[in-house]
């Protein structure tokens, strides 16, 4: 048993975790609803020269520069360009142990949905096409299967991986 | 009210109050007769000591009382303020703030510089009275009480200027009555007739029945503050029929009211002349604000502008004016005059001199000069470090000195000045001035640069702030080796300074550190490179020059230009940021330069300037260190600052890396 | 409408809980930062009473009372004046020169209530 099914185990019967989910390359993902602070249509992006792909680019969040992530690049997945459905979700992380505000690329916004943690499974660590450390754990939901990233992971390797945008490719 | 915790306005403030004592004994160990630095030492010392024990810092109030005691022993006299005093006055106050800051954890140093203490003022081992707690005036209480069973008897009479000093009949009868059940009696057998009646004297005498077993010290309590030049009687009530001693009389209140009544003033409004204390939290989001503002006006201008419409050019024009004017006020808030960092200094000369055994003298200029605070913060540690450098490495000793011809104290000059939209802060020693046979060998031998490299004088000086370089030649307690300078020149680059030496072989050296006015703000200039845009901080850019045709069609390996005779190397920021959009037609030069540094960056295209609000980049793009920061332009979208100071460095590796290519090509 | 009390003394935190401990009690507390500003204050303001500490930079309390005593408008304001050390040259002086109470530093907030409320009611 891995350790995030540990935590998801020691939640009490029916906890719920109140969360948006939003479309990306195909899949469902799910962010903690606590942490989104709002969700803007498609704004002007600021290319950032020799910046890593993940996190290649700036946008302007009411008067504050946030650095605006693509989770695809991180999940290898297919990277097209916005469309009309296209919307940046604003949330907030811990990186180093301060908040960070962050904004990342969605290809549809749904909905806010209680999703049942008793309904969670671990992510298997073998046999899934996208890199263990990435995914916290997968909820069914309506019949349908969500990921819930484990953003902490997601931000921080990038962070040492950032002198080197060439390691991108690898994922 | 915000309610603040006030243990931490104590810590502020005790702060402040210690800065200043250490100025003030330091001015005293200059002028050991000056008997006013001992009153001002004095009083900062009693300032610690009362809000200390108030705010439940009591192991500093009793050591700042034993340190107060001592100097109390100076200030009357009875003992001479010496240079021994100041040095351990130096270390008891620095115990002060290690008090302060960890309390509990420093008990027996603080025993050992007050007997050091002791023993300079020569009252030995024995230490002052503690700080009383309660009050001595307090009366006794239990003394000598009678028997209060069946109450009291209170007569008393108030002095005649009672009133006049504020003195309240009816307060101090309803603290009665708060004793117990009271029988008031009003006497106004001294009333003078009314023609000779002063309205502020107080002409009446009370007696009072208190039934109420009440000690008499608590009787006395109430009579605490008027008790001085008054008549008080106070008498245990006998034990038969308390009532019928004192006939009922009628109500007494009226005549108990005060005759005086306070003059009508004029209710002018207090003149304000303190300042205020604003964290600097709310500084920065104020500047904030302010950014929001000048972004959102610059947005409007430009609406403005489309429209062709009279009266909106008119009020943006007004907007524009006022957001000018909101955006100085708010930056002159957040400049402090240099002095306040200039004055920490001081204690660092007195201390450092003592320990090499070189006589110093330490000359400041400039106090008034503002900077943004920000900055000052900032600027402290590495300020410590050139001036250390200077004391320990660059001032020879008193011996050496005298055998050069030179006199035996050596001098360091600080000053600070305003230079255009810069800050130029000098530290200068009239000492050995710098080794520059010794940098170069020690530059090659830490493979900073080639054996035959060939640098101008300036630029082999700066060296020294490289990471790991020294050129002590014994590694002293005080700069350690290779640790400190560095820190110098990463704290410059972070703060868009740069540093400039001088130093002449046996007359000393100046190092320069030039800061721009303000981190927040800058002008830019807006350039194009492929689709994206850049600001380029306009202090830093000397001229723009077209991209002769020959070298943008030429070679991309021959990256220098000739301008009026000189070569500067020069980058193209399309290959830099890897653009893939067309090529502009009619490229241009920018020539920026830090100090005597020149490169130039090679744009599409030249927009104009703007004003630009600073906002840094998340430590996502930490990493990322070709920009200083990001800003928001008029229409909203983002743009990168570009990191000049980087830039530049990167086109002398660059250079370098050509050169040493042709020397190889030579041989 | 509520009493005001004029608090001068030096030291911020000094103020600071004066302000605080007053306040609360529903006291109006204006403050001054030593002897010269509290003269100004208090000769132009309308106090129902003053707190000075006694030693202050320019213009100690000592001299702030006899200043203020001098002064028509001081005339029924009770002055209670700060002191660290029961120093009793410095306590009769300052009541000689008119201050009618004193507080002991260091002193706690009931402490200050009561003496504050003894001259100038609750």
């Amino acid at each position: 048993m891995t350790e995030h099914a540990k935590d998801i185990d020691a939640a009490p019967d029916g906890e719920a975790m109140r969360a948006l989910t939003l479309d990306l390359g195909g899949e469902i993902f799910a962010i903690e609803a606590t942490s989104v602070r709002e969700i803007l249509d498609m704004v002007p992006v600021t290319e950032v020269p020799n910046a890593p792909a993940f996190v290649g680019g700036l946008i302007n969040v009411r008067g504050r520069v946030v650095p605006l992530a693509d989770l695809r690049v991180k999940f290898g997945m297919e990277r097209r360009p916005p469309a009309a459905e296209t919307r940046i979700v604003v949330f907030e992380i811990m990186l180093e142990d301060e908040p960070e505000i962050v904004g990342m690329l969605a290809d549809r916004v749904h909905t806010v949905a209680d999703i049942a943690l008793s309904a969670m499974e671990a992510a298997p660590k073998v046999g899934m096409r996208w890199r263990p450390e990435f995914v916290r754990g997968i909820a069914k939901h309506d019949g349908k299967f969500i990921i819930l990233p484990e953003m902490g992971n997601i931000f921080k390797n990038d962070a040492g991986a950032l002198a080197s945008p060439e390691a991108e490719g690898r994922t | 009210m915000t309610q603040t915790d006030p243990a931490e306005t104590f810590r502020l403030e005790a702060q402040d109050v210690l800065e200043q004592l250490e100025q003030v004994l330091l001015d005293l160990g200059d002028r050991l007769d000056d008997m006013a630095l001992v009153d001002s030492a004095f009083r900062a010392l009693h300032t610690v000591k009362g809000s200390g024990a108030m705010f439940g810092f009591t192991e500093v109030a009793n050591f700042v009382h034993e340190f107060e005691t001592a100097f109390d022993r100076v200030r009357k006299g009875d003992a001479a303020p010496s240079a021994e005093l100041v040095r351990v006055a130096l270390d008891a106050k620095d115990h002060i703030c290690r008090l302060i800051a960890e309390p509990n954890t420093h008990a027996e140093a603080g025993a050992a510089i007050l007997d050091r203490l002791r023993a300079t003022v020569g009252t030995g081992g024995q230490a002052g009275a503690q700080p009383q707690a309660a009050d001595a005036d307090t009366p006794a209480g239990a003394a000598d009480n009678g028997d209060p069973s069946n109450g009291w008897r209170i007569r008393f009479r108030l002095p005649e200027d009672a009133l006049s000093l504020g003195a309240n009949p009816v307060l101090l009868l309803d603290e009665l009555r708060a004793l117990g059940d009271c029988t008031v009696h009003a006497s106004a057998e001294k009333l003078p007739g009314l023609e000779q009646l002063d309205p502020e004297i107080c002409y009446l005498s009370w007696e009072v029945t208190l039934r109420s077993d009440c000690a008499r010290g608590a009787i006395e309590e109430v009579f605490l503050f008027v008790r001085d030049g008054m008549q008080l009687d106070i008498d245990p009530m006998p034990a038969a029929d308390a009532e019928s001693q004192i006939p009922e009389r009628a109500e007494p209140s009226e005549a108990t009211e005060p005759p005086a009544k306070r003059s009508d003033k004029q209710s002018a409004p207090a003149r304000e002349n303190s300042s205020l204390r604003v964290a600097a939290e709310r500084l920065d989001e104020l500047l904030d604000r302010v950014g929001e503002l000048v972004i959102a006006q610059a947005r409007l201008s430009q609406i403005a502008d489309e429209s062709s419409n009279p009266n909106l050019m008119a009020v943006t024009e007004e907007i524009e004016r006022l957001s000018a004017g909101l955006r100085d006020t708010t930056m002159g808030i957040r400049m402090v005059p240099i002095g306040t960092l200039f004055s920490r200094f001081r204690r660092l000369v007195h201390d450092l001199s003592a320990e090499l055994g070189k006589d110093v003298e330490f000359v400041t200029s400039g106090e008034q000069t503002e900077l943004d605070k920000t900055v000052i913060e900032q600027l402290a540690d590495p300020m410590v470090h050139v001036i250390r450098n200077a004391i320990d490495h660059g001032l020879e000793g008193p011996d050496a000195r005298a055998a050069a011809g030179k006199p035996r104290q050596g001098t360091v000059r600080l000053s600070a000045a305003h230079e255009g939209a810069e800050v130029a802060i000098t530290v200068s020693d009239d000492g050995a001035g710098l080794d520059s046979d010794r940098i170069r060998q020690k530059a090659v031998e830490s493979g900073l640069i080639s054996p035959d490299a060939t640098l101008p004088e300036g630029e082999l000086h700066r060296l020294i702030f490289h990471p790991g370089f020294s050129t002590a030649q014994q590694v002293s307690a005080i700069s350690g080796r290779g640790v400190g300078m560095d820190v110098v020149g990463r704290t410059m680059d972070a703060l868009r300074g740069r540093i400039d030496v001088a130093s002449q072989r046996g007359q000393g050296s100046t190092v320069t550190l030039r800061l721009p006015l303000t981190l927040a703000i800058i002008d830019g200039m807006l350039v194009r490179v492929g689709s994206n845009r850049y600001a380029i901080p306009l202090s830093a850019v000397e001229e723009c020059v077209e991209l002769p045709a020959e070298v943008a069609e030429g070679s991309h390996s021959r990256n220098f230009l000739s301008i009026r005779d000189k070569l500067v190397p020069f980058l193209r920021l399309r290959e830099l940021f890897r653009t893939q959009d067309p090529e502009g037609l009619h490229q241009k030069v920018v020539i920026v330069s830090t100090g005597e540094q020149r490169v130039g960056l090679v744009v599409d295209q030249i927009l104009g300037n703007t004003q630009t609000v600073i906002k840094s980049l998340s430590r996502l793009h930490a990493d990322v260190e070709t920009f200083a920061g990001a800003t928001i332009m008029g229409d909203g979208t983002v743009a990168l600052i570009l990191d000049v100071a980087h830039l530049v460095r990167s086109g002398e590796r660059f250079e370098a890396r050509l050169r040493d290519e042709q020397k190889g090509q030579a041989a | 409408m509520s009493k005001k009390v004029l608090a001068i003394d030096d030291s911020h935190s000094v103020r600071q809980m004066i302000s605080m401990t007053l306040g609360s009690a529903g006291f109006t507390v204006e403050e001054a930062c030593d002897g010269a500003d509290g003269y100004a204050k208090a000769t132009a303001g309308n106090y129902n009473a003053i707190i000075t500490d006694l030693n202050m930079p320019n213009m100690n309390g000592l001299d702030f009372i006899k200043k203020f005593r001098a002064h028509p408008s001081s005339r029924g304001v009770p002055i209670i004046f700060l002191s660290t050390e029961s120093d009793e040259a410095s306590k009769r002086e300052a009541k000689s020169a008119g201050a009618i109470g004193w507080i002991v530093k260091p002193f706690d907030q009931d402490q200050l209530l009561a003496a504050i409320k003894k001259v100038a009611g609750a």
